[in-house]
């Protein structure tokens, strides 16, 4: 199996062309990034609104939390088989696997925004308010900074999922390395669906492993721990002349 | 309390085979619907079907005729693949079934070359084995095909696939993934007829994605099986394959050589001679979209040709 694998990956023939990897990761990474952009676009505001307000919190998790349970391959079925008629070329093959993706994305990205927002020391909250912060000051300076370590879990973890499910866009006549899995499985090419899989975790561990790169460079790092524990510790603030708030020098 | 779960055992298990002795009407592989009290022990034929619809009506109809010979049938239905009612042919368990010519004389003989009706068909009795024998083939066919709307066949005025010579490279095709790289696919269609279509798209076998997509527009054309009841029913049309890149799949009773005798092969050679591909896909149809029972079809059938 394994001789097999390494023959498959490095046969140049299946590096070229339409249906070579790099075609096919394109497809797959393409697939990802729209659907991953549509659902962050949505899920993060709406989470970001719940967290600052706490209203429509029972409604939104338990939306989420159901959506969760959707079937992605049958609702795949559902909307190709409703959707082929109503649109022509290759968007009707793509808009059903996004609609997938995107309903697959939204649960764990709005709860990471929610759950972040919501987690909040409400004494920072407390202390912007009390500082004259208007509620969207309050939300885009402290709420939202606070908020970056868990809204970033939300992201990875439905990257993760939507590099995974993508796949199954390769049942219904799209592309993407599915094509690996599902051609190879109905030739019974095992070698080639190992590799398909193979390179799909490698896409799923690149990416994430990219994400926390960003995580690390736009979260600040008086919230990580990499810098000081975190916990009851005071960190002392002091009034610079023109106004703005800055963090003590260390000591 | 031990003893009273052992009772409990003993009459859910009766209770169990009394049902069982009812038999239903239904496709249950484990009722075992005997029309006479004999069964196949006692000079009777036992008839066995895969599971799928098209083989269980095909079975339901040779059971109906021999019973109107006044043979005793007794019903295995829906046993499985060939893989699993083969070895039962050879152990006794069933003596009839019906197959297809062109995968069972590949099943026995992984080098059969032949792709026409009459060629396959040699072929099949050759490859054989002692103990079984096929009898007459009818002409009913159930095998893939290439199927285009009617509207679209027409403007480009196609009726075969050796017309589209020059159209292809303005056609999308889809089928099965497997169809890029077989040759019943795209190198198929490459090397058979010299043709090169516009784009492939992997869809499913003959299944509701391509059917789908060859409604709405999506493919040009589309694989679909001959018997398929939606070809008519949606205004398509499958081209006609005279190169014979689909081997020849007619419908043919295979039977245990030590079971058959004259009235039995003249009753499954004349529901032979009267079935054909469209008679089957209207009987397939009322089975599979009209939801009737298997039997009541395959009697209807029958009495209309004289045969049950």
């Amino acid at each position: 199996m394994i001789p097999g694998i390494i023959d498959w990956l490095t046969d140049p023939a299946n590096w070229s062309g339409p249906d070579g990897v790099p075609a096919h990761l394109f497809e797959h990474i393409w697939y990802c990034a729209l659907a991953l952009l549509v659902a962050a676009a949505v899920a993060i505001p709406v989470g970001l609104a719940i967290g600052h307000t706490g209203r429509g919190r029972f409604l939104a998790v338990n939306l989420a939390g159901a959506a969760r349970a959707i079937p992605s391959l049958g609702l795949l079925f559902v909307l190709v088989l409703w959707l082929f008629p109503k649109l022509t070329g290759d968007s009707a093959f793509l808009v059903p696997t996004l609609i997938v993706l995107v309903v697959l994305a939204i649960p764990p990205i709005m709860a990471g925004a929610y759950a972040g927002v919501e987690g909040v020391d409400p004494a920072a909250r407390d202390a912007a308010l009390g500082m004259g912060m208007t509620g969207g000051q309050v939300l885009r300076k402290v709420e939202v900074p606070c908020a970056l370590p868990l809204i970033f879990s939300g992201l990875r973890s439905a990257t993760l999922q939507v590099v995974g499910t993508a796949t199954i866009a390769a049942v219904v006549g799209t592309g993407g390395l599915g094509r690996f899995l599902i051609d190879g499985q109905k030739v019974q090419d095992f070698p080639q669906m190992a590799s398909g899989a193979l390179l799909v975790a490698l896409l799923a561990l690149g990416l994430d492993l990219l994400l926390a790169l960003v995580q690390r460079g736009v979260v600040s790092p008086g919230l990580t721990g990499r810098t000081v524990r975190r916990g009851n510790t005071p960190v002392d603030v002091e009034i610079d002349p023109a106004g703005r708030t800055v963090d003590a020098p260390a000591r | 309390m031990k003893l009273s779960r052992i009772t409990l055992t003993i009459a859910t298990a009766a209770a169990l085979m009394t049902t069982a002795a009812c038999g239903n009407s239904g496709g249950d592989p484990l009722s075992t619907k005997s029309s006479s009290s004999g069964g196949s022990a006692a000079g009777g034929v036992t008839v066995g079907s895969a599971d799928f619809p098209e083989s269980a009506l095909l079975a339901e109809i040779y059971a109906g005729a021999l019973e109107a010979k006044g043979v005793k049938v007794t019903k295995k239905l829906n046993i499985g693949a060939r893989e699993v009612y083969i070895p039962a042919l050879q152990d006794g368990s069933i003596d009839l079934i019906p197959e297809y010519t062109g995968v069972l004389a590949q099943y026995f003989d992984k080098n059969a070359k032949a792709t026409d009706a009459d060629g396959v068909y040699t072929e099949l009795k050759a490859a054989v084995p002692a103990t079984l024998t096929v009898l007459d083939k009818s002409a009913a066919e159930d095998k893939d095909a290439l199927v285009m709307k009617k509207s679209k066949a027409d403007e480009l005025g196609v009726k075969s696939i050796a017309d589209l010579q020059g159209k292809s490279k303005d056609l999308v095709v889809g089928g099965p993934p497997e169809w890029k790289t077989r040759l019943t696919g795209i190198p198929g269609f490459k090397k058979i007829y010299g043709l090169e279509f516009k784009q492939f798209r992997p869809l499913d076998a003959g299944g509701p994605l391509t059917l789908q997509a060859l409604k709405s527009g999506q493919i040009d054309a589309g694989d679909l099986f001959t018997t398929d009841p939606s070809i008519a029913a949606n205004d398509l049309v499958a081209l006609e394959d005279p190169k014979n890149m689909y081997a020849a799949q007619n419908v043919v009773p295979l039977i245990t050589k030590s079971k058959s005798n004259p009235t039995i092969e003249g009753a499954l050679n004349a529901v032979s001679a009267k079935l054909d591909t469209a008679t089957l896909a209207a009987l397939v149809k009322e089975v599979v979209a009209d939801k009737k029972d298997a039997d009541v079809v395959a009697k209807e059938f029958l009495s209309k040709n004289n045969l049950g």
